[in-house]
């Protein structure tokens, strides 16, 4: 047994066992990458219909995802585009790079993202008579620990909100991970967004007095996270704004989009 | 040396990993809100411990003494990555829900202890199974805190209502405190009290006896 503690021994020991391992790893990780994509984009498409309310969980969510149109929107000019394919488009890689984004200044950047892409992928469910039924975005920003990730959709009139869904964060469970609880996301559902033009939208902190004259464009804060409530009210209010989507809803209601 | 039999059924009651050596809690007690989810964490936590203890029964010849720890911790950490990958593949909205746990089970103490107390002394085989019945073990507290939590917490189990509750049109109140992660440490220790009622063995020596109580008299 002394010869297995000689230096010699453990070296070889740590290091071929180290070698196996991360044979054993990779390897893993190789042959499942494709099944775990195929499972993260599913479940994107999932988040895409849940934010809608569209998602019915008994038939296939490949199936419900094939009704919707995919387009993606120019943000600078508010109008729809070919210049990427949606389907290889990546938002947060695109933020990243000089040529696919611009920065945003400080008070621009209320959602605190640094940089805004050129261009977003926006679904669209038709309705039966070729109209716009629901419009789902992409949005994101800054919560207390982290950025939020998720969809807000807003009916044919681009001004009420159908709903909306975070579908990756990292805030604190049971205070700003509420933002998961379905009676709050359904407090959205039916609210305005602008107000003749203006956007209103707002998550104010506590909660909403129904009677009061603009109750219709204000959202219950969430208790004990006022900072995850603030982040959330910002980047809807950024997204929904003149960086954001604004324009290309103004060009969709006036059907030059 | 205890048959194969016993190796592998011993650890569910007689020496039970929480029960009985009280390892493990935290696992127990993050994971049990639902069944589905406690089963996922039950077979990955067994399929780690198996597969640890024969990997390090198999090298604990040449395994140096100075570096066993980090040898055993290498071998486990690559096994519970691999099961993580494995559950991302396959069963995706179970692995979103146990999330950090399954990354935790490196740190869980039971494959730790396995691994340092019968897997450097014996055999592949009998390491293999002893990792098994561990993992059951573990499994079967766990199941049974899930069972009670699930049940009285949601009114379900596996999903299905069994207990209607109010909120939906039935009569049931459910318990809101049997949801929170506390409530296991009331159930593990019923299941210990129960365990060591028909078990005498269990029950620990106490360290101490208390003296006969005196009553302080007023000086004569």
């Amino acid at each position: 047994m002394s010869s297995n503690d000689s230096i010699k021994k453990t070296l070889i020991v740590a290091f071929s066992l180290c070698i196996v391992c991360s044979v054993v790893v990779s390897t893993a990780a190789v042959v499942l990458k494709p099944a775990q994509q195929a499972n993260q984009a599913l479940d994107k498409k999932r988040n895409i219909l849940a934010a809608a309310g569209m998602l019915d969980e008994n038939s296939s969510v490949e199936e419900q995802f094939a009704k919707m149109t995919t387009r993606v929107v120019d943000l600078r000019t508010g109008k729809y585009t070919d210049e990427v394919d949606p389907a290889s488009y990546n938002e947060r890689k695109a933020a990243k790079e000089s040529d696919m984004s611009q920065a945003l200044s400080a008070d621009e950047d209320i959602a605190k993202i640094f940089r805004r892409e050129h261009y977003a992928v926006v679904y669209l469910a038709e309705a039966a008579d070729g109209g716009v039924e629901k419009i789902i975005l992409p949005i994101r920003g800054y919560g207390l620990w982290g950025t939020l990730y998720g969809y807000i959709a807003l009916e044919g009139d681009a001004s009420t909100v159908a709903g909306i869904g975070f579908y990756e964060h990292k805030e604190t469970p049971g205070l700003g991970g509420e933002v998961d609880n379905p009676r709050w996301k359904a407090s959205w559902t039916g609210k305005q967004v602008y107000d003749d033009g203006d956007l209103q939208i707002e998550v104010m902190k506590g909660t909403v007095d129904p009677s009061a004259p603009n109750a219709e464009y204000k959202i219950d804060g969430l208790a004990g996270a006022t900072l995850t409530t603030r982040g959330v009210s910002n980047l809807v209010q950024f997204w929904l704004g003149e960086n954001g989507f604004e324009p290309f809803l103004d060009n969709l209601k006036s059907g030059e989009a | 040396m205890e048959s194969a039999k016993e190796t592998l059924t011993n650890p569910i009651f007689k020496n039970n990993p929480i029960a009985l050596q009280i390892l493990g809690i935290c696992s127990a007690l993050a994971v049990t809100s639902s069944m589905q989810v406690t089963l996922v964490m039950c077979v990955a936590l067994t399929t780690v411990v198996a597969f640890s203890n024969l990997g390090v029964s198999l090298i604990r010849n040449h395994i140096p003494g100075s570096i066993r720890i980090i040898v055993q911790m290498i071998i486990i950490a690559s096994l519970v990555i691999v099961v993580d990958q494995i559950l991302k593949a396959y069963a995706y909205a179970i692995s979103k829900q146990l999330s950090v746990f399954v990354g935790l089970i490196i740190t869980n103490c039971i494959v730790m202890g396995r691994a340092e107390a019968f897997a450097m002394k014996n055999p592949p085989l009998p390491s293999f199974i002893d990792g098994v019945g561990n993992g059951l073990g573990y499994s079967v507290v766990l199941i049974a805190v899930a069972f009670f939590r699930e049940l009285f917490g949601t009114g379900k189990l596996m999903g299905y209502e069994i207990l209607p509750v109010v909120t939906e049109g039935g009569w049931y109140v459910p318990n809101g405190l049997l949801l929170l992660p506390p409530s296991a440490f009331f159930l593990i220790g019923g299941f210990i009290w129960v365990l060591r009622s028909f078990d005498k063995k269990q029950v620990e020596d106490a360290d101490f006896k208390m003296a006969k109580h005196t009553v302080a008299r007023e000086g004569v």
